[in-house]
């Protein structure tokens, strides 16, 4: 099964980031901890996000689109780096999650949420529109 | 967890079972190499899990759990020594040097001691089981059954419905390919320079094995066939992040990783809601897995970065060429049929087979028009191993009917419809036969 797992912001990673000696340290442990998930054959993709003043917004409601300009409050609601990994199970997933070094200073959290996968969908689309072919890069429901 | 809060049991029980699996393969390889027999590290691994389960309850699973398993088997295997009334000198020396060990109690401080001891050699140790596992004094399936068994972690009931045999038989291979091993006298080692360049082939052709076992199973089947492609797609990626990435033949194991993830990217457009196999170019684009693809021409990238265009490259680098240009095409009719016509070229030269001739005769017809796959196709007609082969007059007859023989192309369809043992073929067989009797029906 795939997984995102995802690190969520704080106040810290809202500032952005300096090469610190202690910034560079964790940016090591990191790295050995990825390089453990690649042998392991784990590790899909993974990326960090700049700090949410470089992002914005876009509220939707009807047929309004309001964008709005970072940076946001409420760091701990943001995302502030995302992996996807190949799982066996949830079991594995929080198994390799615990063992991930300290990702931001202080205190934070990661999440893991698992893909919709197709069987998770068989209620949502009908056996004809499965065997209709349709051609282009449309993704289904971004199912994995 | 807080001190003082007892987790529920079950909880902490699949915890460990998770962080088990996790250390399973490394655990078996660092013992394999100590004991030099995969039966007693198996068995090691198997009592280091039993003690965890009951101290990790009360203690906590370690910061370090790898460090903690091997230090425990260790312990175990030197008191199975020390009872062991068959002491030799081998064993001796053996049990002095683990003895260094420290006792299951130890701190955090002591398991990183115990983690930089082992140090880089965790990697290796993996790669070198791997490699003995793949050792081409094994036959093939007896390397598949063994990988599995021992990196992948499958049960034998699990192996065996895989490759659609009995738990017995199953069995019987991974026994036979221990004693191989062992009377051998492989050292679990990972080859170095110009032997591990010899010995890759057979590690490479057994994942692929694993894979295409996967691969070929369609729905409706046992779902642990299909497992078998995320299986070797992940053996594929372990050895991709295992092996040193400047080796000459670096390359090949991008390549087989390349072709595996684009391969795979597929899997969810081929099969249709009614279970039947949908064909490539009838296959909803839609439904392939972007994230594989993209994974997929990344490591084909990756392969021509080091070794050049993959025209010049190894049989995987060239059929993961093959396969990213049809993952290039948003639709089928953009797909670059002269480029998959040239690496056919190549291929038959790297790894010569009728079937890879027929194939190339099939790209030229759609690349450059009937007569060119019609007249490549009488050079391989005569092969031994294409006797009785269906696919051989089905694309004989495609080229005749677009040719506008008719006649000639009907009698190629009626006698592939008589070769296959497969339905559905068959009725599509004869359907394109009969579209040959209507001459207002050519295109």
């Amino acid at each position: 099964m795939r997984v995102m797992v995802m690190v969520k912001a704080t106040e810290d990673s809202e500032k952005g980031m300096a090469p610190t000696p202690e910034m560079l340290e964790a940016f090591a442990a990191m790295d050995s901890f990825t390089e453990e998930l690649v042998q392991a054959g784990v590790l899909v993709a993974a990326a960090g996000l700049k700090p949410s003043a470089e992002g914005k917004r876009i509220l939707v409601d009807g047929r309004n689109r309001t964008v709005i300009d970072g940076p946001f409050a409420e760091a701990r609601e943001m995302v502030a780096g995302f992996s996807i990994w190949e799982v066996k199970d949830m079991d594995e997933a929080v198994a390799w999650a615990k063992r991930s070094p300290n990702p931001m200073a202080g205190p934070s959290e990661i999440e893991i949420r698992p893909f919709y996968e197709a069987a998770d969908l068989a209620d949502f689309v009908t056996p004809e529109e499965l065997a209709a072919s349709r051609d282009g890069d449309r993704g289904k429901l971004g199912v994995a | 967890m807080t001190a003082g809060e007892t987790p529920p049991t079950d909880e902490i029980y699949r915890a460990i079972e998770a962080t088990f699996r996790i250390e399973r393969a490394r655990l078996i390889a660092g013992l394999a190499r100590i004991m030099r027999n995969i039966d007693r590290a198996e068995e090691l691994a198997q009592d280091a899990l039993v003690i965890a389960l009951s101290e990790w309850p009360r203690i906590g699973i370690p910061a370090r759990p790898g460090a903690w398993l091997m230090a425990t088997a260790k312990r175990r295997a030197i008191d199975a020594i020390r009872h062991d009334k068959m002491r030799t000198r081998k064993h001796e020396e053996i049990a002095r040097e683990l003895d260094g060990a420290p006792s299951q109690s130890f701190g955090d401080g002591e398991a990183a001691a115990i983690e930089a001891a082992m140090g880089d050699d965790l990697g290796d140790e993996l790669l070198g089981l791997i490699f003995t596992a793949c050792h081409p004094i094994l036959p093939p399936d007896a390397r598949a059954a063994l990988t599995l068994r021992v990196v992948g972690g499958l049960t034998t009931d699990e192996i065996a419905r895989a490759f659609l045999s009995n738990e017995a038989t199953i069995a019987q291979r991974i026994v036979r390919a221990k004693k191989t091993v062992a009377k051998a006298g492989l050292g679990f080692e990972t080859p170095r320079g110009a032997e591990r360049a010899a010995r890759l082939p057979s590690v490479l052709e057994v994942i692929y094995l694993i894979f295409n076992e996967g691969y070929a199973a369609t729905a409706g089947d046992d779902l642990v066939r299909p497992g078998l492609a995320q299986e070797a797609l992940r053996l594929g990626r372990m050895l991709a992040g295992l092996m040193p990435g400047d080796a000459p033949e670096y390359k090949e194991v991008l390549g087989l990783l390349a072709l595996m993830e684009i391969q795979a990217s597929r899997l969810p457009a081929r099969t249709g809601p009614d279970g039947a196999f949908v064909p490539l170019d009838q296959q909803d684009r839609a439904c392939w897995d972007q994230l594989l693809i993209h994974r997929g021409l990344d490591a084909l990238a990756r392969a021509e970065a080091l070794g050049g265009a993959a025209d010049n490259g190894g049989p995987y680098m060239l059929q993961a060429a093959l396969a990213a240009c049809h993952a290039r095409a948003r639709r089928a009719a953009d797909t670059d049929w002269s480029r998959i016509a040239a690496l056919y070229d190549r291929l038959r030269l790297v790894a010569p087979s009728p079937v890879i001739d027929l194939n190339r005769a099939i790209a030229h017809s759609i690349a450059f028009g009937p007569e060119a796959g019609l007249r490549l196709i009488e050079e391989i007609a005569d092969a031994d191993a294409l006797r009785n082969y269906a696919p051989l007059p089905a694309a004989r007859g495609d080229f005749l009917f677009r040719a506008g023989k008719l006649a000639e192309a009907r009698a190629e369809f009626v006698a592939a419809a008589a070769l296959t043992r497969n339905e559905r073929e068959k009725a599509f067989l004869l359907a394109r036969a009969d579209t040959c009797g209507s001459k207002s029906f050519g295109r």
